[in-house]
């Protein structure tokens, strides 16, 4: 075939594209592709496919779309993790004129995938998950407000997720940081398919993450039961509220600062360019201003699981519910005034520095309000240690620490200093680990039983927790005395060997969260093995006390058989101390919404279409873009997206319930 | 939402609600499309804040003043707005459940969306021809990328319009479709103020710098 045939059929892709000269991905592809094709055959050969199409990828329930959501953040979790392991070797091994074990082009690759997926394709999904999975149930609700488009949401994250892996073996990469700054992201230093995979991954998982955010705002906003008032939602319904807002707000200013980086590679405009008037640094401003809200989007949520958390194994209402909520909407405003601090060096002048340390300190005011709510709830409560509270305290204290890192780093001067410094990335891990990492398996560990019916095992539970915490301050204590001595991130090879000691403490603590990892998917699976000893029949393990434990575990479809009415921040609580009784009579047919495939079949365009614009196979992009437009205008074609359950089938399932709830008697 | 009881014990608090409906189809679906209309919002406040920091960055090349035929730009204006005048009538018309009218107030919506893109196109291909190209400065491409996002979207207005045209016209004026332009009619006028905006920042007080 002529060059030129090939060119229009294949873009830039060829087999040189392959990284078959790099064993570790060799080695890593050959991995994947075994654990998939074993994958692939159990599926095929237990005959799922039909099962998970029907039951799971065209569903619209809320409860399983969080459910793929956390399966999603956990599965790229073990992809980022491995990016972690190799930075953390590579650091601690090339002293002394040895160059460790990655090439330049691959180890800035790792540190950039690493960021990414950590962020995007981690804790997003596994935020979202948690927030689409509780919110509904924490207001009473059947679903979230749209659905279908809930579907598609996930879709388009999964979306995303699978074009980062594809870079993993077809092409490369960015090498640029995780935000990409140009002039270094643009096409004159950036020519390769790396940045392009970066730019398209993003934006497809956008889609679905303000969509979702919209989705959610909806549903808090338009759904809540009867006698629920604002001020009577839970904590974490109050705190996705404000994420969701956050995502709304934030996602669109990503949206267009990636939108103006392609059209300056693809296109050739002057948005970020050094000449014709560009300016990088706009760049840089825009993408903090979609960034530092970021930050708080994922950590909210999770300040909403340890109050959840809190309150229940203390046994007590929380304290201070009104400043928990007015200290939330207060950081909620606060995050959009803070982004500069990202970029003190930039030399924007004393007065503008002044103004954006200050706010940036002032976060820490709401933030300590709620730290102390969370004491002081505990504070003479009958506390059960078991592990969500586990997962909790490690959180204030690892959290407080993070947060005093980072008021230091507020202060302008001190941040001339530490800029860009192993400091800040000790720093930005201690929070995000501390805080939302903690929070999701705290989280994690909460719900799950509500999710699945039985509990986790406590066991490897408490093996994982101690591995994660001591392996975490191993990890990141030293990183703090590198940073304070002057060392910058992102550095490859070392020249002075008296810091190796240091790197190999902190790679040591990266093989305990290792361990961590393993202990806590070992967690799952003896829980599973052991889910006869774990189970919970009563849908209230924890004796907790907000809506979601009202109703079964795992919950039917519908949620909940008659929609409740709440009398009290604390709703199930009140219910349960006010002698409530579970209605056994009158069930009457639920109207629910129907699944559909068109938000697979969607997302699956928006890839295919991602990957034709980053190889520049023009045919695939239009192609898919033109399938995108008519799937989606024939799907507004479908009047009839809702059913009704009969009530037969309720009848049924309340029954079953009621069975099981006099045998646990 | 009718009057809660609770069948097992009267007199006691109401913690379900015993007889209820459902929320009617697409309960949410204007607010829910209200946040989406201020999430593109907010692109637009982007691709505004861009310009107005490039805006000036002409890099020796064409400034409005050489580029802009405010004459041209204010038929393609009046274009614009008149199409949100016939929108308007198209929802009138909608209420009071009159099909063909509410089909031809549509159509018109349309011929003066087409025209407005239409006279658009004509205006950047002449820029373009002179040389004034989105690649040649700053300032071009973040004018071509503000003013082409807002045609763009006035562009899926119109394949939306069509869209709904057939719909109504194969289904009638149901709740649905009702809803439906609803949801396009909010569109359609937050890209009129959109397009105020644009007309004077971009092309007024481009011309006056």
């Amino acid at each position: 075939m002529s060059p030129d045939l090939l060119k229009l059929i294949f873009g830039r892709l060829g087999i040189d594209s392959l990284p078959l000269h790099e064993p570790i991905l060799v080695g890593t592809f050959i991995m994947v592709a075994l654990g998939g094709i074993t994958l692939f055959a159990g599926v095929t050969y237990f005959r799922l496919w039909g099962y998970l199409w029907r039951e799971w990828f065209t569903t619209v329930d809320h409860k399983r779309i969080g459910i793929m959501y956390m399966i999603l953040g956990i599965v790229m979790l073990l992809r980022g993790f491995a990016d972690a392991l190799m930075m953390r070797a590579q650091q601690a091994l090339a002293f002394n004129g040895s160059e460790g074990f990655l090439p330049a082009h691959h180890y800035d690759q790792v540190f950039t995938a690493h960021g990414v997926i950590m962020i995007f394709f981690v804790a997003m999904p596994l935020v979202t998950g948690l927030m689409n999975y509780v919110v509904p149930l924490q207001i009473g609700a059947r679903d979230v407000s749209f659905p279908f488009l809930n579907n598609f949401s996930f879709w388009m994250t999964v979306g995303g997720a699978v074009l980062v892996m594809a870079s993993l073996f077809i092409g490369e990469f960015a090498r640029t940081g995780w935000l990409a700054y140009p002039p270094l992201s643009n096409i004159g230093y950036s020519p390769d398919v790396g940045v392009d995979y970066y730019i398209w991954a993003l934006q497809v998982a956008g889609v679905g993450t303000t969509l979702s955010g919209i989705n959610l705002i909806c549903t808090i906003v338009k759904l809540r039961c009867p006698g629920m008032t604002m001020m009577k939602m839970p904590v974490f319904t109050w705190t996705s509220l404000c994420t969701n807002i956050l995502i709304v707000a934030s996602f669109p200013v990503l949206t267009v600062v990636l939108a103006l980086l392609s059209l300056d590679r693809y296109v050739g405009t002057n948005f970020f360019t050094n000449d014709f008037g560009g300016s990088p640094m706009m760049y840089v401003n825009l993408i903090w201003i979609w960034g530092h809200p970021e930050v708080y989007i994922l950590v909210l949520p999770a300040f909403g699981i340890f109050s959840e958390v809190t309150s229940t194994f203390s046994g007590k209402r929380l304290f201070g519910y009104t400043s928990m909520v007015y200290a939330t909407v207060v950081i909620t405003i606060l995050s959009y005034l803070v982004w500069l601090h990202h970029f003190f060096t930039m030399g924007s002048g004393a007065s503008v520095n002044s103004f954006f340390g200050i706010t940036t300190m002032i976060i820490s005011i709401p933030t300590g309000a709620k730290m102390f709510n969370w004491l002081f709830t505990m504070y003479r409560g009958r506390i059960r240690y078991e592990l969500p509270m586990l997962w909790t305290i490690a959180f204030m204290l690892t959290f407080v620490i993070g947060g005093m890192t980072g008021v230091l780093l507020a202060v302008p001067p001190a941040d001339f200093v530490l800029h860009n410094s192993l400091f800040l990335i000790a720093h930005f891990h201690n929070v995000i680990i501390g805080g939302v990492v903690f929070g999701a398996f705290a989280g994690i560990n909460y719900w799950f039983p509500k999710a699945f019916g039985f509990k986790l095992d406590p066991f490897w539970g408490k093996l994982s927790f101690w591995f994660w915490v001591t392996g975490f301050y191993m990890a990141f204590m030293p990183l703090y005395v590198l940073g304070l001595m002057g060392v910058t991130r992102r550095l490859r090879v070392f020249d002075d060997p008296s810091l190796q000691i240091w790197f190999v403490i902190a790679a040591i603590g990266a093989g305990l969260v290792f361990l961590g990892i393993l202990s806590m998917l070992m967690q799952f699976a003896v829980s599973f093995l052991k889910r006869e000893q774990l189970k919970d029949v009563t849908g209230d393990p924890w004796d907790a006390r907000t809506l979601e434990w009202a109703t079964s575990s795992p919950p039917p479809d519908y949620n909940f058989a008659f929609t409740p009415v709440v009398h009290d921040n604390d709703a199930w609580w009140d219910m349960k101390k006010r002698g409530y009784q579970r209605p056994l009579v009158g069930f009457k047919s639920i109207h629910m919404p129907r699944s559909t495939g068109t938000g697979i079949i969607l997302a699956g365009f928006a890839t295919a279409m991602g990957f034709g614009l980053i190889w520049y196979i023009w045919w695939l992009a239009a192609l898919s873009f033109i399938a995108l437009l008519a799937v989606g205008i024939g799907h507004t074609f479908n009047y009839h997206r809702d059913f009704d359950i009969p009530a037969d089938d309720v009848i049924r399932t309340e029954d079953a319930r009621t069975k099981l709830l006099a045998g646990a008697k | 939402m009718t009057v809660a009881v609770n069948p097992v014990q009267t007199g006691e608090p109401v913690f379900y609600l015993a007889d209820e409906h459902p929320h009617p189809e697409g309960y949410s679906t204007s607010l829910g499309f209200w946040i989406y209309l201020m999430s593109d919002c907010l692109i637009f406040a982007m691709l505004f804040a861009a310009f107005g920091v490039l805006g000036a960055n002409y890099a020796a090349g064409p400034a409005p003043k050489d580029l802009f035929d405010l004459d041209l730009v204010a038929v393609n204006t009046s274009m614009l707005l008149l199409s949100s005048i016939t929108y308007g009538f198209a929802m009138l018309t909608m209420q009071q459940n009159k099909i063909a009218q509410t089909q031809m107030w549509l159509l018109i919506t349309g011929l003066f969306g087409a025209a407005f893109i239409g006279i658009e196109l004509t205006e950047f291909a002449h820029m373009i021809h002179e040389g004034a190209t989105p690649q040649r400065s700053a300032f071009l491409s973040a004018f071509f990328t503000l003013v082409g996002t807002h045609g763009l979207h006035v562009s899926c207005g119109l394949i939306w319009l069509v869209t709904l045209m057939v719909q109504v016209w194969r289904y009638g004026l149901i709740e649905a479709n009702r809803r439906r332009l609803m949801c396009l009619s909010m569109f359609w006028h937050f890209l009129d103020v959109v397009w105020i905006g644009v007309f004077t920042f971009v092309y007024l007080l481009g011309v006056l710098r």
